[in-house]
């Protein structure tokens, strides 16, 4: 039953391109499916250890600007005399670099801003993204700083004498997004259902009994800082070489913004909460702006739709729809099934 | 030497407006357990109302200053009484992204009025400085931080003197028991908000006049006020006057000596700092770990 729904869901996500024609669309879900990507990896943080971080935008502007950085070649002085100069790399390379250092990052910042908990650890993460981002505004030298990266090299993978692909244009980029997704949500599935993911699940649900049984806390919610940078940054890596332009815009707090939303709208702490709200609050603002009204009054819609939203489900969407299934499992079946049923949800 | 005055006489004045803008959220944050991500909101409202006051309808710059507070403390209160009071007892990320829906929905209302133009508000101080000896000081900047010294003397006189400064005391250290020794919770929460967010806008009408007002300006406002409630420690109103000054010279001097591309990254650079070398914070007390 499970499996058909997830491949019947994947048939139709392979199928949109051979059905949908309108580009604009296409652009819409792409940047939609980046997004997602994003909500998935920060899910893991929020959702699985229950650490609210509003500085995600970092990791994803940073695996931006490090994929692009790469791509396109820089040189700069870390000092006045001492020059440093890299060659245009392969895009592939350069995502993978965007990656790693993206993940590097989230150990560093991990390291740092793990020491507090609750409202000074958003209040610390924010700062960081502040930092990223006027490092980005500032660093002329390196980011080109408002002006902007221009014409980043979208990604090419070649197999000498056999093939040589580019993913311009929207399908393409559809796929190529979509091949990612998949990817990030069996990494972050794999890591949730494993022996980690438990320990990181006791530890939100009681911090001190989980430390009291021997889990290593700091350990656990670096590591899911770790993942979560890196899956975040590989995000940033794929909207680059798709737009083909990063400015330190990218860091803006809204982006995170819509990033907690989604995991917070869909479910956190559930495999699909952050498709769900990645689809609903990625499609909503192109809803908006078909109603013909004032960008700013469709912002205030926007902000309006998250108040009532969260207000009416506060758990997420996915956990909503999962407890009103069950409710109607547990009346079709006999009393002893039903408390199976309750019980099982309990233990979710 | 003549340069290193200025930036001191800069740092005060704007170390009283982060400490007002400290001190709101900080009540707020310790009080309510809520972080105010509307607080740069009533911050720019509280100049928006100064220029609609002064510049639309004539009224005197120093009857303009107390009103444009008194909006927004009930600009605070009526947020606290439609978003707020139904949140009592739900978890701090919800409350956190109905504070920043609100956010989003307060700040796109305020360009859709104003339109994204910045305005200016006159002042009705004398163009010529106060000279003392060689140094001058602009009156304008004097009159902001007289009137900031006075607003953070009142409010740490409204928290320690009277009877509902008690009560707000008494529930930042246990809401619980407090309510249960009689303490109408929901009065002081409702004052609390309303008083952080009438310092706040109080801080936006002094400010606003000195620069420009224009829409995005709340957002940077809220940065340093969270910076300053990091550095002074929860629901300490002499934490945050301090913080509030310490970051002011920070960004100040920074910005003289060091880089002026970076003189908003000083005071998240010195967060970070407090947090490697200090995770308890400066002047907190209590611990903030776990």
């Amino acid at each position: 039953m499970r499996r058909a729904a997830t491949a019947a869901l994947l048939a139709f996500f392979i199928s949109i391109p051979l059905w949908v024609a309108n580009l604009y669309v296409l652009h819409v879900l792409i940047v939609t499916g980046i997004f997602t990507i994003a909500a998935m990896s920060l899910n893991l943080l929020l959702g699985y250890t229950g650490q609210l971080s509003l500085g995600h935008v970092a990791f994803f502007g940073i695996g931006a600007y490090v994929s692009s950085l790469a791509s396109l070649g820089f040189s700069v002085h870390l000092a006045p005399d001492w020059l440093v100069t890299l060659g245009p790399q392969p895009v592939w390379l350069a995502m993978l670099w965007a990656i790693a250092i993206s993940g590097f990052c989230g150990w560093a910042i991990g390291r740092i801003s793990f020491k507090v908990r609750g409202a000074y650890f958003v209040i610390v993460t924010i700062s960081f993204a502040e930092v990223v981002r006027l490092v980005a505004l500032n660093w002329d030298e390196l980011t080109n700083g408002p002006m902007a990266l221009n014409n980043i090299p979208p990604l090419t993978v070649s197999i000498p004498g056999l093939i040589e692909f580019s993913f311009i244009g929207k399908v393409a980029n559809y796929y190529l997004v979509l091949a990612a997704a998949i990817v990030a949500y069996v990494v972050i599935a794999r890591l949730v259902h494993s022996q980690a993911g438990r320990a990181m699940i006791a530890l939100k649900e009681n911090e001190p009994l989980a430390m009291s049984v021997g889990i290593e806390v700091t350990r656990y919610l670096v590591l899911s800082a770790v993942v979560s940078a890196a899956i975040a940054g590989m995000a940033g890596a794929l909207y680059a070489q798709y737009i083909q332009i990063v400015d330190p815009n990218i860091f803006l707090f809204i982006y995170t913004v819509t990033m907690v939303i989604m995991v917070v709208v869909g479910g956190k702490g559930t495999l699909a909460g952050p498709i769900v709200g990645g689809l609903i609050f990625g499609l909503l603002p192109e809803g908006l702006r078909s109603l013909q009204i004032q960008p700013e009054l469709q912002w205030v819609a926007y902000g309006v739709m998250m108040i009532l939203i969260v207000s009416i489900v506060p758990r997420g969407i996915v956990p909503a729809l999962a407890h009103v299934w069950n409710d109607r499992v547990r009346a079709k079946a006999g009393p002893a099934e039903a408390s199976e049923a309750g019980a099982r949800q309990a233990a979710q | 030497m003549e340069e290193f005055f200025q930036h001191c006489v800069n740092a005060f004045m704007l170390g009283g407006i982060y400490a007002l803008l400290g001190i709101g959220l900080t009540l707020i944050f310790g009080i309510m357990r809520v972080v105010n991500f509307t607080h740069g909101e009533l911050y720019s409202f509280g100049a928006y109302m100064m220029f609609a006051l002064v510049m639309l309808l004539h009224v005197n710059f120093f009857l303009a200053l107390p009103l444009a507070m008194a909006l927004g403390v009930a600009l605070g209160a009526a947020i606290e009484f439609t978003l707020l009071r139904k949140l009592r007892g739900a978890d701090i990320d919800t409350t956190m992204l109905v504070m920043i829906g609100a956010w989003i929905a307060m700040q796109n209302l305020e360009q859709f009025a104003w339109s994204g133009v910045a305005k200016s508000v006159k002042t009705p101080f004398p163009a010529t400085p106060l000279v003392l000896g060689g140094l001058s000081v602009a009156w304008s900047r004097l009159f902001v931080f007289a009137v900031a010294i006075v607003l953070i003397g009142g409010t740490y006189t409204l928290v320690d003197r009277t009877r509902l400064g008690r009560a707000m005391r008494a529930t930042f250290q246990d809401s619980d028991a407090a309510k249960l020794m009689g303490v109408d919770i929901d009065r002081v929460y409702l004052s609390t908000f309303a008083l952080g967010s009438g310092l706040a806008a109080a801080a936006g009408a002094l400010l606003g006049p000195i620069f420009v007002v224009s829409p995005g300006m709340g957002d940077l406002a809220a940065l340093k006020a969270f910076a300053v409630v990091i550095l002074g420690g929860l629901g300490s109103i002499a934490g945050a006057t301090i913080g509030g000054f310490l970051l002011a010279f920070i960004e100040e001097m920074g910005a003289g000596y060091v880089s002026s591309g970076y003189r908003d990254a000083m005071g998240f650079l010195l967060i970070i700092l407090v947090l490697v070398v200090r995770p308890t914070g400066l002047f907190s007390r209590k611990e903030r770990i776990g």
